[in-house]
């Protein structure tokens, strides 16, 4: 309360003294740039404090450098994000820009920071298209055809023949249609109908008619996180569970922190992503308490750990760079770069800057602590983006 | 005879004079024009806000032409303004990158549509006026979502090129041919309001706006009247959507949702309606309560943002505008304190 009071107080002080005040040298500033109020405030929330966690751990000097983080609210709305960007690149002279939350909101930035020649690590964002839109982007979380590949496989090999898709209409659900489509068929199966639900205040219960007439062996489904409760009671409630309609997803559905909400009807679904918060590693188990304490008791989700490896990321770069902040050969730094995260070994593909990561197919469990997780039964390792592999 | 003609030349002679005089320039607008100069060299890198700003005062200057003129109520203002931002953004998108021509296509567009649609919106009064409204822009918004492949659907229009301004001043990333732009086009159609204000035009739908039959009464076309304000309007949206577009070079569906309606609603509201510069003064106010706000605390600005609201409306229900006049009232009866204040 103290901090954030000074902090507000820092801020009035500068927006009086009209920004005059010279800049400290020695600081490496980031402009952190998420949506923190309406729909997708949860992104925006899970990505601050992943931030906030990696710098608490690894303190807020590199290579010389006082690290300072602004952070702004971009309401999720992409004209509002871009002008942030502007005003953070121009006014608070940022060396990197960081967070994203929405596919729109990274598109509508990117000519910035390819024109700014500054690193923009996206932290959230998932359409495979993103990294393309600029050669600073850099991203730390994922690509929906990344982690679809993994479900469309195992499906395929687990006996459904016969599915419906249901994403969310916009940039990453098109993503995750297409590639269950293409990987589901390869492997023997038919996807019967292909059904998109408007992005914003979803109705999802005359989509569930729609599924319920097909009678598919199985649902899959993606809605971006925060969307989740709202598609899993309409799943429930319609009835289709009973039909013996098996509900496969991306992990997007079921994120670590409204699982618990879900209740019981979850057990057992079948998802695939590159994060649990059940992930089985060392670093994993430090990671999910110290950030419950930072967040308040939420539990961390894979948009908490991007945040936290975003910020890997840019500390690791100006590291190699031995404190230059020049921005392109901050991403050059990034390229290629690997190390471990809360969700495993990852890596920065040189070629895309994309992120290539295991992903694992899980069940949901009840664990010991009484709570749901995600529970990671099988491995794909070293999952690049499919969508730009496959135009080499 | 001769009699009534003189007096009918008298009157006619005064409403001219009273005419010229409404069009006279007062220092104190001079003063406020100035404001943008000011604001080019004391904030020289806040300048996409404040290129924010004359967009959304040019968007709150349409809507008063509407509701403070002609008293048609809306709840979907958006739909002319996003009109007009997927106009413009396709026009750059698909090689048409000069910018004027751009902005005046998407003028053309959003009138267009608002004429089509004022026949819809004025045959009720103005409960079932909120609700047309508010139809057509969920309407536009809903195709924009469905026509993926020409508006880019959720993901948003990207690839929106604009050319330099007058073919010399290319758009930069620190925004000074974005403000200047924004405001330049702001400043030429505020004075092409002001002047449609005090013309007969103008006088007609204040008229109308007062009391409608009785217009019609003397002779004057009301619904004729209402189609061309509400078309204005309109096309008047579509040139801020335009600007919009093009300086962000980008658009995307927000542009044409119900927030951004009742957020215009509400910063002419703060203004005060009906006398032009309450939109333009509203949007200031509330983007920079807005900027501020956001700035100290991310999280909840809205909640300390809705509540200056609260108190303003209740402190006046004009806005900062009545604010100002009832604080100027009580000025005026201390210094003459034997004079009752005000004209009833």
């Amino acid at each position: 309360m103290r901090k954030s009071l000074v902090r507000a107080l820092g801020a009035l002080a500068a927006t009086m003294l009209l920004s005059t005040t010279a800049h400290a040298e020695d600081t490496f500033k980031i402009g952190l740039i998420v949506p923190l109020t309406g729909p997708f405030a949860s992104i925006g929330r899970q990505v601050e404090n992943g931030v906030k966690l990696f710098m608490q751990q690894h303190g807020d000097t590199v290579a010389g450098h006082k690290v300072q983080v602004i952070i702004q609210d971009d309401t999720g709305t992409p004209d509002v994000s871009k002008r942030i960007a502007q005003e953070m690149l121009v006014k608070d002279k940022v060396d990197a820009l960081a967070g994203f939350g929405l596919t729109p909101l990274a598109l509508a930035s990117a000519p910035l920071a390819t024109q700014a020649k500054k690193p923009m690590v996206v932290m959230a964002a998932a359409t495979a298209i993103i990294t393309e839109q600029s050669p600073y982007i850099v991203r730390t979380s994922f690509t929906l055809p990344q982690v679809t590949l993994g479900i469309a496989q195992w499906a395929a090999k687990n006996g459904v023949k016969k599915a419906v898709t249901l994403v969310s209409d916009y940039g990453p659900g098109h993503d995750a249609a297409k590639t269950f489509k293409e990987v589901f068929s390869a492997n023997g199966g038919e996807v019967v109908e292909e059904l998109a639900v408007p992005l914003a205040n979803p109705d999802f219960a005359p989509f569930m008619q729609r599924v319920l007439a097909n009678k598919p062996d199985a649902l899959f489904a993606f809605v971006p996180t925060g969307l989740g409760s709202a598609f899993m009671k309409q799943y429930v409630d319609r009835g289709l569970a009973q039909a013996g309609i098996k509900l496969i997803a991306t992990g997007d559905v079921l994120d670590d922190e409204n699982l618990n909400q879900t209740g019981d009807v979850a057990l057992g679904l079948i998802t695939s992503h590159h994060y649990s918060a059940a992930h089985d590693s060392a670093m994993n188990k430090d990671f999910v308490p110290a950030f419950k304490k930072v967040s308040g008791g939420i539990r961390p989700t894979f948009m908490g750990v991007g945040g936290y490896d975003g910020m890997h990321a840019l500390y690791a770069a100006l590291e190699k760079t031995g404190g230059d902040k020049d921005g392109t050969k901050l991403v050059e730094a990034m390229k290629g770069m690997s190390w471990e995260s809360p969700r495993g070994m990852i890596s920065i593909d040189p070629d895309t800057r994309d992120v290539i990561q295991d992903v694992y197919i899980r069940e949901v469990k009840r664990l010991a602590d009484g709570e749901l997780y995600n529970v990671e039964f099988d491995r794909i390792p070293e999952v690049k983006d499919p969508v730009k592999a496959a135009k080499k | 005879m001769s009699a009534v003609s003189e007096t009918g030349l008298a009157s006619r002679a005064a409403a001219h004079a009273s005419l010229v005089a409404a069009r006279r320039l007062r220092p104190a607008e001079i003063a406020f024009w100035l404001m943008p100069i000011a604001g080019y060299f004391l904030f020289p890198d806040r300048l996409a806000l404040l290129s924010e700003i004359a967009i959304l005062g040019l968007f709150a200057l349409s809507l008063d032409i509407l509701l403070g003129f002609a008293g048609i109520v809306s709840l979907g203002h958006a739909a002319f303004f996003g009109l007009g931002a997927y106009t413009a953004g396709i026009l750059g998108k698909y090689g048409w990158t000069e910018p004027l021509s751009g902005l005046a296509i998407a003028a053309l567009v959003a009138g267009a549509v608002g004429f089509i649609t004022s026949f819809l919106v004025l045959r009720g009064n103005d409960l079932t006026r909120l609700m047309v409204t508010l139809g057509v822009s969920l309407m536009l918004a809903e195709a924009a979502n469905r026509l993926g492949w020409l508006t880019g659907g959720a993901d948003g229009l990207t690839g929106v090129m604009i050319g330099p301004v007058f073919g010399v001043f290319e758009f930069d990333i620190f925004g000074v041919t974005a403000y200047w732009y924004a405001v330049g086009v702001l400043f030429v159609l505020f004075c092409l309001a002001r002047y449609l204000a005090s013309s007969v035009f103008g006088l007609t739908l204040r008229g109308i706006k007062g009391n409608s039959l009785r217009m019609a009464a003397i002779g004057a076309p009301v619904n004729l009247n209402l189609v061309t304000a509400y078309t204005i309007g309109a096309a008047y949206a579509g040139v801020a959507g335009g600007l919009l577009a093009q300086t962000t070079q980008f658009a995307s569906l927000d542009v044409l949702e119900f927030q951004r309606s009742a957020e215009v609603l509400l910063v002419l509201l703060i203004g005060g309606s009906g006398y032009l510069y309450g939109g333009l003064i509203g949007a200031v106010l509330f983007k920079l309560m807005h900027d501020l706000l956001s700035d100290l605390t991310p999280q909840y600005w809205q909640f300390w943002l809705g509540i200056l609201l609260v108190v303003l409306v209740l402190s006046s229900r004009e806005g900062v505008r009545g604010l100002y006049l009832r604080v100027a009232a009580r000025f005026a009866r201390s210094r003459h304190p034997g004079r009752k204040g005000g004209a009833a």
